[in-house]
């Protein structure tokens, strides 16, 4: 169990009771009209309420994506008795709620205080809330769990007063495993834990970033000593709080700094400004980041026969299916992790209802040693799992619409909340993810085509990652009408790749029918079952994919 | 103007913003806030609706973001959305989850 996380200490919850008091009078002076809204938004942006289409979104951090089955019970809490019984977990492994009343945010906010979660730094131009990979101490190919290094981050960046008003939000991501899964060339920092003659340190990876200039992270440091994280963090922040620009908010994130000044010359100051910073820190970083690898420490893993586990899947082809697809190697044996997919059929990506919340709290709490996490796909992970417990698991979770078999297919779409719900949004997004879904699970074909990964935006910002999908999409306005563009190629993981753009967008209703050409085509095209629609791609190019796109223009 | 929209008989505007305490979307009428888009007044005069506007954006007290949108006179005589995002702010989410459905009956 988790609960002895420093998000869980006396001197957190006193910081937290602070800020939410704070936040409460800002409320209440906004009501009264002692704050403008001019002088309220900012105010507001910092505790992470938004104000969308139709109502304030509410938007709560998830450190990199862990959850107690306590945390859980309260994010279904708060859903039912603040807002319309659902949250919405984003690829940043935060959760929004979209409906609350602004009169009631103090109150939200208080009862997720109590167990330890905020809303601080959800929004505004400081550093995000930080994300590492959700297999996180679990995962067979892992150097080492990243947990303790973001938390580590997430305590130093809190209120760091340097680093509160920079030219544009910040975000991190730690990788740790063999594989990144984490996307680390899509973020301001990726850090890959990794290993160099006997020794672990950090690939640090520098000026990644979607939305509508987009670019792929570089290396800044091949090899940096684990106890100079902070330290190279800070020179990092530094140079760029010195150097981003404040004059265009569109060219002010940390991707534009680096690729207008150049990767060598943004280096060099770092290095130098490092110099400086690396003598302030004294060593308490490392003493807070040992505390952390103890409150880190592994579960009481158990041994437990895999017969039953074994039998189940020869009785049944349904748990058969779910384990061929949502199992994730654990490197314990007998152990597996579980993907819990928000993909449903006909459901909204990343919801959640509040008794879904529930379940998975109450199954996470008997069967899966207290642990969850929420993963950038806007899925679930169940980290630690008898694999004797997954009939059980797999039932339970079966009765509330949680055992969708579709891992990595092309059903698990990722999906901003777009027009639906956003205000910077040009063109909905989730009924066009929701209309795929349904097509290709009609076809019957989610097995057949394999691992898919199709990300929908609905707007240039990027929420949806659609840069990074082997099919992006991404919604616009096109004189009053929604229209879709559609990327192909992308890939924010082994090969870092920037889909590029196929051609002209599709009305709303041609989308389906296009992604159907597409798939179509790689059907076609592959040499073998085994190689996926992004290989096929990248053996064969864009024509063949475009003249099934466009067939009239072939 | 609001988002360089000038209302005329032919391109008429309303007003409209979100619920200051509540976040809901709200329309004006004669100086006033209603939830029921279908009771927004269409303006069709460009002196007016300025006057208007500067109206709503004084109660801030009350609303936040207060803005003029072209919209469309229904054969009713009522106003109609004339564009999209417009549209998807008076009906609320297109898609259907979870609760939706008992909220919209409650008319929460």
């Amino acid at each position: 169990m988790f609960d002895a996380r420093p998000q869980h200490n006396d001197q957190h919850r006193e910081y937290l009771r602070h800020r939410t008091q704070q936040f409460r009078r800002q409320v209440e002076r906004r009501l009264d009209g002692s704050l403008t809204e001019e002088e309220f938004r900012p105010l507001r942006l910092k505790n992470g309420v938004y104000l969308q289409l139709h109502s304030y979104m509410y938007r709560v951090a998830i450190p990199y994506g862990a959850l107690t089955p306590d945390q859980m019970r309260m994010l279904g809490h708060v859903a039912e008795r603040w807002d319309r019984g659902y949250g919405h977990f984003t690829t940043r492994t935060n959760i929004q709620f979209h409906w609350h009343k602004l009169v009631d945010i103090p109150d939200s906010m208080e009862a997720l205080n109590s167990v330890g979660i905020h809303s601080i730094q959800t929004s505004g131009n400081t550093i995000r809330n930080v994300n590492a990979d959700a297999f996180a101490g679990a995962a067979a190919d892992e150097l080492e769990d990243p947990r303790p290094w973001a938390e580590l981050i997430r305590i130093w960046s809190t209120d760091h007063a340097e680093f509160q008003f920079l030219p544009r939000k910040f975000k991190i991501s730690v990788s740790a495993g063999k594989q990144d899964r984490s996307a680390v060339s899509a973020y301001d920092i990726g850090l890959r834990i990794v290993e160099k003659d006997g020794q672990r340190g950090f690939q640090v990876w520098v000026g990644g970033g979607l939305g509508r200039t987009p670019y792929l992270g570089q290396v800044i440091r091949e090899f940096l000593p684990q106890a100079d994280l902070l330290p190279y963090l800070e020179a990092i922040l530094s140079v760029y709080n010195l150097t981003g620009r404040r004059d265009n908010k569109w060219k002010a994130r940390i991707k534009i700094t680096v690729n207008e000044r150049g990767l060598d010359v943004f280096r060099a100051d770092v290095e130098e400004e490092f110099k400086h910073r690396r003598q302030q820190f004294s060593g308490l970083d490392q003493e807070i980041l040992n505390d952390l690898r103890a409150q880190f420490a592994p579960p009481e893993f158990l041994d437990a026969p895999v017969e039953g586990y074994e039998a189940a899947r020869a009785a049944n082809g349904a748990f058969r299916s779910w384990t061929d697809t949502n199992l994730h190697p654990h490197r314990i044996p007998g152990y597996a992790s579980v993907i819990v997919t928000l993909k449903a059929p006909g459901a909204t990506p990343g919801d959640m209802s509040a008794e879904q919340m529930r379940l998975v709290a109450d199954l996470a709490e008997r069967l899966a040693h207290g642990d969850i996490r929420v993963n950038h796909d806007q899925n679930l992970v169940l980290p630690h799992v008898r694999k004797a417990d997954l009939p059980e698991i797999y039932e339970a979770l079966r009765a509330v619409g949680l055992a969708t078999a579709n891992f990595g297919k092309i059903t698990d779409i990722i999906s901003c909340p777009g027009m639906d719900y956003c205000t910077l949004a040009t063109a909905r997004s989730i009924p066009i993810a929701q209309d795929i879904a349904a097509h290709f699970r009609a076809r019957g074909l989610e097995d057949e085509i394999g691992e898919m990964k199709i990300r929908i935006s609905g707007c240039i910002n990027a929420c949806g990652h659609h840069h990074l999908g082997h099919i992006g999409i991404l919604g616009l306005d096109r004189a009053g009408v929604e229209n879709y563009q559609i990327t192909l190629g992308g890939d924010g993981y082994e090969t870092p790749t920037l889909g590029q753009r196929a051609g002209a967008g599709f009305p709303a209703d041609e989308v389906v029918p296009a992604i159907d050409r597409l798939v179509d085509a790689y059907l076609e095209l592959r040499e073998s079952p085994e190689e996926r629609f992004i290989d096929a791609y990248r053996r064969l190019g864009v024509a063949p994919f475009k003249a099934a796109l466009y067939p009239a223009d072939a | 103007m609001s988002k360089g929209f000038t209302p005329s008989p032919a391109t008429p505007g309303v007003i409209t913003a979100n619920d200051l305490r509540m976040g809901h979307c709200v329309w004006m009428r004669d100086g006033k806030w209603t939830a029921d888009p279908r009771e927004a007044e269409l303006f069709e005069d460009e002196a007016i609706a300025e006057l208007a506007l500067l109206d709503a954006t004084s109660q801030a007290h009350l609303v936040v973001g207060p803005y003029l949108i072209e919209a469309k006179r229904g054969a009713d005589g009522r106003p109609e959305p004339a564009h999209f995002r417009e549209a998807f702010r008076r009906s609320g989410p297109t898609h259907r989850h979870f609760k939706q459905a008992e909220f919209e009956a409650s008319n929460v």
